[in-house]
């Protein structure tokens, strides 16, 4: 049994976690510790209601004060994990060590920088409450014109938010189909065809060659020789898993922290949310997601197999889901879906934007995707869940009609 | 144990229903309802999980 266990990452993963260990009765010490100064906020109000001015900052937060205090987290903000050394047991906080009994990583990830345009006022990107109330005080201020760089869902929805607030914005993506990565071709194509219905300037196979000015005067100069001007410039790339301070901590580290399927990194040492990097046991394929409800999952997941024996220890094998608000349509998706699998819409219509499909792959339902249909997706989600194959799910879906 | 939903949050994700499908219920008309208001004592684990999974931190427990 453990006496105390240290969580790096006071944010989605690492809350949820604690929150967890409590609630299991789990009553030795508890230290979450977070570089961020503010009380632990939800990041997805970031890009939707906190950016659109409907909500001040305090509706986001994780926890209301008075839920957390009862629960005795030694809660450290604005300190900084700098090393970790698992053999010796020890963390560096802040440049000072200390000792760990059980550790869970949930260091999260941090936006990918558009390359010349680091330190440039003007340029925005949107991960923290910071960046958020950055943005949308630029937008107070008068900003009309916004270019978006990349068109992934962080970018998609600051669009979404900035056309609501009656700017007009251009939407840049480098690759010909925009939410590709994602959705594959044709769906993708259907979620760009919402933008491109709410009035945005979509641009795709262009890439940007460089970002020149300063707020309220800004110009993106295109690969193809024409130009955007702008007040203000988002860049939504993706983001890069927050692994620096684990560099010679002894734990593997490609593109996340390497866990093995039940969340252990290393020994005493657990990995989760947007810095896990773990073996899919339903698939064998090796996974890194960063989506809201796998944070919450596999923090609670990880932080309880830190508790646990190797003998009760339990795999890791959720089926990922994110939902993301564009305008007025709600986007779901369960499952991964692979650029190449067969796409069926087995409800609705992609015409009115409004419809859930399925993704397949040799005899196996792959994914489902919904436009405002929550319920199918997650009634998907349980098909998904089951392992079921391709007829069996079209003939479940057969009665949604 | 009282459950709250509050409804101008709420997205009808059915999350909730993953998880307690006697107490949560998203029907066919999109909304969601709440069959068991009181839920048992014994079940404060699972609300409490309801609460945590939310993605909109719509549902409350009161007592
Ligand atoms: C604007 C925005 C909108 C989103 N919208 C959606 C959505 O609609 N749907 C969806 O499914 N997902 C959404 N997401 C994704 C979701 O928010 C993330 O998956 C989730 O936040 C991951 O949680 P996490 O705890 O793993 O990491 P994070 O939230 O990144 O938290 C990690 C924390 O660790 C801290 N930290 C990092 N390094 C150190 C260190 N060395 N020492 C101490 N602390 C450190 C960081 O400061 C941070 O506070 C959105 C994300 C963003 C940014
Ligand atoms: S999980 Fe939350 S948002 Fe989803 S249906 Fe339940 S209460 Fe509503």
């Amino acid at each position: 049994m453990r006496d105390s266990v240290t969580i790096v990452g006071a944010s989605l993963a690492g809350l949820r976690a604690a929150e967890t260990l409590r609630r299991d009765g789990f009553g030795g010490r508890i230290s979450l510790i977070g570089e961020e100064p503010h009380q632990p906020y939800d990041r997805p109000p970031l890009s939707k209601q906190v950016l659109a001015g409907d909500w001040e900052p305090e509706r986001a937060l994780l926890t209301p004060a008075e839920k957390l205090e009862p629960l005795g987290i030694d809660l450290r903000l604005g300190v900084r994990a700098t090393g970790l050394d698992v053999a010796a047991r020890q963390l560096e906080v802040d440049g000072v060590a200390e000792p760990f009994d059980g550790l869970l990583i949930a260091t999260g990830a941090r936006c990918r920088i558009l390359p010349g345009t680091e330190g440039l006022a003007g340029v925005h990107t949107l991960r923290t409450l910071d960046d958020c109330l950055a943005i949308r005080a630029a937008l107070d201020a008068g900003a009309d014109r916004m270019v978006v760089i990349g068109a992934g869902f962080i970018g998609a929805e600051v669009a979404s938010v900035a056309v609501g607030r009656g700017a007009s914005v251009t939407l840049v993506e480098a690759l010909p189909a925009p939410f590709a990565r994602l959705l594959g071709r044709e769906m993708g194509a259907v979620v760009a065809d919402v933008h491109v219905a709410n009035g945005v300037d979509l641009r795709c196979g262009v890439g940007v060659s460089s970002v020149v000015g300063g707020p309220g005067a800004m110009t993106v100069a295109m690969a193809d020789g024409s130009d955007v001007d702008a007040d203000l410039v988002v860049v939504g790339i993706g983001v890069v898993p927050n692994t620096g301070w684990l560099e010679g901590s002894g734990l593997t580290l490609d593109d996340g922290v390497v866990c093995d399927a039940t969340c252990l990194a290393g020994p005493n040492v657990v990995a989760a949310g947007d810095v896990a990097r773990w073996t899919d046991p339903r698939t064998g394929e090796s996974m890194r997601v960063e989506h809201w409800d796998n944070a919450v999952e596999q923090g609670r997941h990880a932080v309880r197999r830190l508790l646990a024996t190797d003998e009760e220890a339990e795999v890791y094998a959720p089926v990922p889901w994110f939902w993301s608000d564009q305008y007025d349509r709600k986007i779901q998706l369960a499952g991964r879906p692979h650029p190449d699998d067969e796409v069926r819409v087995v409800d609705g219509s992609t015409d009115e934007h409004r419809f859930a499909a399925f993704y397949g792959r040799r005899g196996q339902l792959t994914a489902v995707l919904g436009m405002n249909r929550p319920r199918q997706v997650m009634q998907g989600r349980g098909l998904l869940e089951q392992g079921a194959g391709w007829d069996d799910a079209l003939a479940v879906a057969a009665g949604w009609g | 144990m009282r459950i709250v939903v509050d409804y101008d949050l709420c997205e009808s994700n059915a999350i909730c229903m993953a998880i307690a499908p006697d107490v949560f219920e998203v029907r066919d008309d999109d909304f969601l309802y709440v069959l068991n208001e009181a839920p048992g004592e014994d079940r404060r684990g699972q609300m409490e999980e309801a609460v945590q999974r939310c993605p909109k931190q719509a549902i409350a427990i009161e007592g």
